[in-house]
């Protein structure tokens, strides 16, 4: 009940928020909801199954070109987009779970890494489709849910906070049921879970659906409410960035994600505003944050306070 | 119950099994001891479809284990406790136990029961795994294995490197199982650790099986255990 509270006391924040904070920091705050959602949905996987993922960008992306082609080519609107661009996800991540957890360790990061890699080439090989390197901007049509326009600030500011409310929501009644806890358990001790009776790699390949699902979400939410579509989002960068605010955030904790990529985005931004050289001073605070709260910042709240906080 | 005919197995081109046969009655608590590398531990993953059977059967009430996958043994009424506990380390006592009981479809008249095997657990309960002494981790391994309700008990060294009144603790849980029809399988080094419970025990050199003796006529003579364990 405290957990539910802390999770509901947050979004609370983030909706009264939009009614206080500038319009610099009520954008960058929309944006940062959009991301922490793709983070919330890389954590699924590497936070609570431990399964680290060099290629979560496949999915973001398959969320945002299957959203915006179908805006760009089908004619959909942002509902319908959206619903594609999430099944897209899903459905590539499916087929990749099939083959990339036949591996484990090192081999399963080389192999996500890899079909990112193939899913970014393909982007740009297919360049009359997917705009290429350029990437293209989404119709007005597109970017209307009924008849709200979803690129005016506040009705985006909005539609962001309903996407990260349910993918946290989503997370946290997934990791508080016993298929969450079986996920950690395998994180433990994968052997050991089998030994009990659960079959893991069907275990697995759901929660990488569920991860990748979430993660196109993100991607298709991100191409209707900034109405732009490109092939640097589906880069390398893309996969090691949810990393990151996991990692800043704290891995295995539903918080974790949005904590980190909040921090993450104005530790840039601030530091871009000091110097040219912002991702030296960005690395560097990175680093001590590594070694003075190795968990993460939720992290060591459970450590040090909320023993139970999920 | 549980029957072992000449079964081969190994870890990729090298044996380690050559035909070990091997039968397991309900109630009854048959101990296995070899010297270390005999094959001992290999026996035990390779009935919970750890190692590959590349010869010969292992069956359970006449049902082929050895073509289940290793998720499927739970399921058939193996229990299994590693060497070394095997916990999951992070997680709280009440957690370990959790997973154990939804595997098991167990229920919380099923949770009652095992913590009252193991009155220090119940007291533990939201304590995390890896902060527990050896003694009671073991217990928690045990516990949570007897959340599965298994017909067949396969526990490979427990007692190792435990204080003796955790030994005897572990031993008496152990007991009571036979009492209630469960076969166990014992894997143990120490001659002293297996007598007091065993009904037989088995001795097995470089993978393959040696004698099979009642533990009377061993405590009479321990002869072939010297010759075995090369005490």
């Amino acid at each position: 009940m405290r957990a539910l509270a802390l999770h509901l006391g947050l979004l609370a924040g983030l909706l009264a928020l939009h009614f206080v904070l500038p319009a610099y920091h009520h954008g960058n705050l929309a944006r940062v909801m959009v991301l922490a959602s793709y983070g919330v949905g890389y954590n699924l996987l590497f936070g609570y199954a431990g399964l680290l993922s060099l290629g979560h960008a496949l999915f973001f992306a398959a969320g945002m070109y299957g959203a915006g082609l179908m805006v760009q080519h089908g004619g959909l609107g942002a509902a319908g987009a959206f619903v594609v661009g999430v099944v897209v996800a899903a459905g590539v991540a499916a087929a990749l779970a099939l083959l990339a957890l036949r591996t484990v360790g090192v081999g399963f990061m080389i192999v996500t890494l890899m079909f990112a890699q193939a899913g970014y080439l393909a982007i740009l090989h297919f360049s009359e489709i997917t705009g290429g390197d350029e990437g293209f901007v989404l119709p007005q049509a597109g970017r209307m849910l009924g008849s709200v326009d979803l690129s005016t600030p506040d009705a985006r500011y909005l539609a962001a906070l309903a996407l990260f409310s349910v993918c946290l929501l989503v997370s946290l009644a997934l990791v508080r049921a016993p298929f969450g806890r079986v996920l950690v358990a395998i994180r433990e001790n994968e052997e050991r879970v089998r030994m009990l009776g659960y079959d893991t790699q069907a275990t697995k390949w759901v929660a990488m659906v569920l991860s990748g699902a979430i993660s196109g979400a993100a991607g298709a939410g991100y191409a209707i409410l900034f109405g732009y579509v490109g092939a640097s989002f589906a880069e390398a960068q893309y996969s090691i960035l949810p990393l990151l605010w996991v990692l800043l955030g704290g891995a295995g904790t539903v918080l974790g994600p949005f904590i980190g990529a909040l921090f993450m985005f104005y530790l840039i931004d601030l530091a871009s505003g000091v110097t040219s050289a912002h991702m030296l001073i960005a690395g560097v605070a990175l680093v001590v944050l590594t070694l003075f709260a190795p968990q993460g910042i939720m992290g060591e709240v459970r450590r040090r306070l909320w023993r139970g906080l999920p | 119950m549980l029957r072992l005919d000449e079964v081969q197995a190994g870890y990729g081109r090298v044996a380690v099994l050559h035909g070990v046969s091997l039968v397991l009655e309900a109630g009854e608590i048959l101990c296995l001891m070899g010297r270390n590398g005999a094959g001992k531990t290999t026996l035990l993953r390779a009935i919970m479809g750890l190692v590959p059977v590349g010869a010969g059967a292992i069956t359970l009430g006449g049902a082929r284990l050895d073509r289940l996958p290793a998720h499927g043994m739970a399921a058939a009424g193996l229990g299994y406790v590693p060497q070394g506990r095997r916990l999951f380390a992070g997680l709280s006592v009440a957690e370990n136990l959790e997973i154990g009981l939804m595997a098991g479809g167990g229920d919380d008249a099923l949770r009652d029961e095992v913590l009252g095997l193991f009155p220090r657990l119940a007291a533990r309960l939201g304590q995390r795994a890896e902060t527990l002494s050896g003694g009671e981790q073991q217990m928690l391994a045990l516990a949570r294995a007897l959340c599965l309700r298994p017909r067949v008990l396969l526990l490979d060294e427990p007692t190792e490197g435990l204080q003796p009144s955790m030994i005897a603790a572990i031993r008496e849980v152990v007991a009571a199982k036979r009492a209630q029809g469960v076969a166990v399988l014992l894997v143990e080094q120490r001659l002293d650790a297996v007598l007091p419970v065993a009904d037989r025990v088995a001795f097995i050199e470089t993978g393959r099986m040696g004698p099979v003796m009642e533990a009377g006529a061993l405590r009479a003579d321990r002869s072939v255990a010297d010759r075995y364990l090369g005490v």
